[in-house]
């Protein structure tokens, strides 16, 4: 009876999406390309001819890819994780109304995060789709790249959705993009290696749930073994999502039934 | 609440209240909001929570609607206790919150649609229950429009049909007309009228003394989070004051004067900053003794007395600033 009503906040999202669709959808297919054609092919042109090690010997291009996959993955995750929550806590107050029915501060919570991750799913597999046109990974190994991928937006959207659910103001949410997001978009090891930062710097990674979704995206996608054994980066990524959960349900109920 | 097995069923559900609240209080940090507050409400009836801003009111709503938990006290709604029964509870209670809380983008019918949803109510018989719904509110021509093109009575309108969606027992309304324009808020009344006679129990929040009178077959005047007041709207005009009142404005600067010679007039004068406010028994009288005194007020209005009377000699300050 209360998962059911869990979904029943998934649904509510989804009838609204009928009305955002085009725009999200969009941009789904064109950020990829953008991506995939200035870096992967842009800059990878001038990265093969100086034939990097740090790649293990793969071209720019298939290196790059899956990366981005898990890191764009974590820009939706943390996206969805933001905007929606304070609209329905501050600008919209949509929660206030749900709340009044058999809908707990957990279903709210819970619900966006699985909307989310399934947003976030279908945002992969049209990146998949675009990557495999490019000839930067094949179908296969690319779904089988979404998974960790998935598994590390849903991270973020839970994690996030958790500090936003305390904001009084929505100032703080540009602060999470600039501070947090974007430094990890670009030093998580989706455009290079970490292994080409300064040692001190690059020892922080184990710490960084991003980098281990991106370690198990690549592998994944390439065939090979990742950095650190899987296991770990496993369960970082795993454990990273349920925490993120119970700490989002424990702010959203501390939150909204004051 | 356990009640012994000897009572028949149906007499234990015709008398069990629908709230029943003992020393309730609401504390937000160090802030008291509600102070200790004894409420009783039956089914079917209509019940006021009449007070200013700030008198803990809406504190008082959210804790009965189950989405506040309580700081001390007891209190039981529909027999349950919200702290543990919160979802069962929402279940069988329509409310309508002091924002409308409305999906702008969305039309009205989605938002019905939505929010019936969050009652697991079956899709088919929800679409039906909306037409139902939109008729008794007056808004079926309305059905597919956005909600942001709709005025402030129509989308007040939406919330009580909103309200209503899982064919609520009891329903809590937060200032329900707060905003709308009298000829809104009079159709507003009218549709609350008619959910009364069909045996919904009622519980709303006001600043307008009218609106009590209107709606309300009991009420309690709420001030600083406590209850200084209770019984019919007659009942407390009756109790607290006269039955007239004979309002006298007097010109710029000179109320104060025509003070010292309005003594012992009447039961009692509140002196508000633009006007003297005499309680008396037969305001013709009273007003004939004012002009008897050489007083030549700029203006005098004679009138029966009002809840609002009532909140300003108990509090000594006037419902709505």
């Amino acid at each position: 009876m209360a998962r059911s009503v869990t979904l029943r906040v998934v649904e509510g999202h989804a009838r609204h999406y009928r009305h955002t669709w085009r725009g999200t959808t969009f941009s789904a297919i064109v950020t990829p390309v953008l991506f995939l054609s200035a870096m992967g092919l842009g800059l990878g042109s001038m990265v093969d001819s100086g034939r990097s090690a740090a790649l293990g010997g793969i071209d720019y291009l298939s290196w790059l890819a899956p990366g981005l996959l898990a890191a764009a993955a974590m820009q939706n995750g943390a996206g969805d994780g933001s905007f929606p929550v304070i609209a329905g806590i501050k600008w919209l107050k949509t929660y206030d109304a749900a709340l009044n029915t058999p809908v707990r501060p957990a279903d709210l919570a819970l619900g966006n995060l699985v909307w989310a991750t399934a947003r976030a799913a279908v945002a992969a597999l049209v990146y998949v789709l675009v990557a495999t046109a490019f000839g930067a990974m094949s179908f296969g190994r690319g779904l089988l790249a979404t998974v960790p991928a998935v598994a590390t937006a849903a991270g973020f959207c839970a994690a996030i959705s958790a500090v936003t659910a305390q904001m009084r103001t929505e100032q703080g949410l540009a602060a999470i993009q600039r501070f947090l997001v974007v430094p990890l978009f670009l030093f998580a090891g989706t455009f290079f290696p970490v292994s080409q930062l300064p040692d001190a710097v690059a020892g922080f990674a184990w710490f960084v749930p991003l980098w281990h979704g991106v370690e198990l995206s690549r592998a994944l996608a390439l065939g090979r073994a990742p950095t650190g054994p899987w296991a770990v980066h496993v369960a970082v990524v795993v454990g990273f999502l349920v925490v993120g959960a119970a700490l989002s349900v424990a702010s959203f109920h501390r939150r909204l039934h004051r | 609440m356990t009640t012994p097995a000897a009572v028949p069923a149906p007499d234990r559900t015709a008398t069990e209240p629908m709230v029943l609240a003992r020393g309730l209080v609401k504390r937000f940090g160090d802030f008291t909001a509600v102070a200790g507050i004894d409420v009783e409400v039956a089914p079917g009836e209509s019940f006021g929570f009449l007070g200013p801003n700030g008198a803990g009111k809406s504190s008082t709503m959210r804790m009965i609607g189950a989405v506040s938990p309580v700081t001390e006290g007891t209190l039981r709604v529909l027999g349950r206790d919200p702290a543990a029964d919160g979802p069962e509870i929402r279940a069988r209670l329509g409310v309508v919150p002091q924002e409308d809380a409305l999906d702008q983008e969305l039309s009205v019918e989605e938002n019905l649609l939505i929010y019936g949803r969050y009652f697991d109510l079956p899709r088919k018989a929800l679409r039906e229950r909306i037409g139902e719904l939109l008729d008794f509110v007056q808004l079926t021509d309305r059905r597919k429009a956005k909600v942001e093109s709709l005025s402030g009575g129509m989308k007040r309108r939406l919330v009580i049909a909103r309200s209503l969606i899982n064919d609520p027992e009891m329903v809590l309304l937060d200032e329900p007309t707060t905003g709308l324009d009298p000829q809104a808020r009079h159709v507003l009344w009218d549709r609350l009228y008619r959910l009364k006679q069909r045996g919904v129990t009622l519980i709303l929040t006001t600043h307008y003394m009218d609106e009590a009178e209107q709606l309300c077959d009991r009420l309690v005047v709420m001030d600083g989070g406590r209850i200084v007041a209770e019984g019919s709207p007659r009942q407390l005009i009756e109790t607290h004051t006269s039955r007239e009142v004979v309002e006298l404005r007097f010109p710029v600067g000179e109320q104060e004067a025509a003070l010292e010679r309005l003594d012992g007039l009447g039961e009692r004068i509140e002196v508000l900053p633009d006007r003297v406010l005499v309680s008396t028994d037969d305001g013709d009288s009273t007003l004939a003794e004012v002009i008897g005194r050489g007083l030549t007020p700029a203006g005098t209005v004679t009138r029966r007395s009002t809840l609002e009377d009532v909140f300003l000699h108990l509090t000594g300050r006037r419902l709505v600033d």
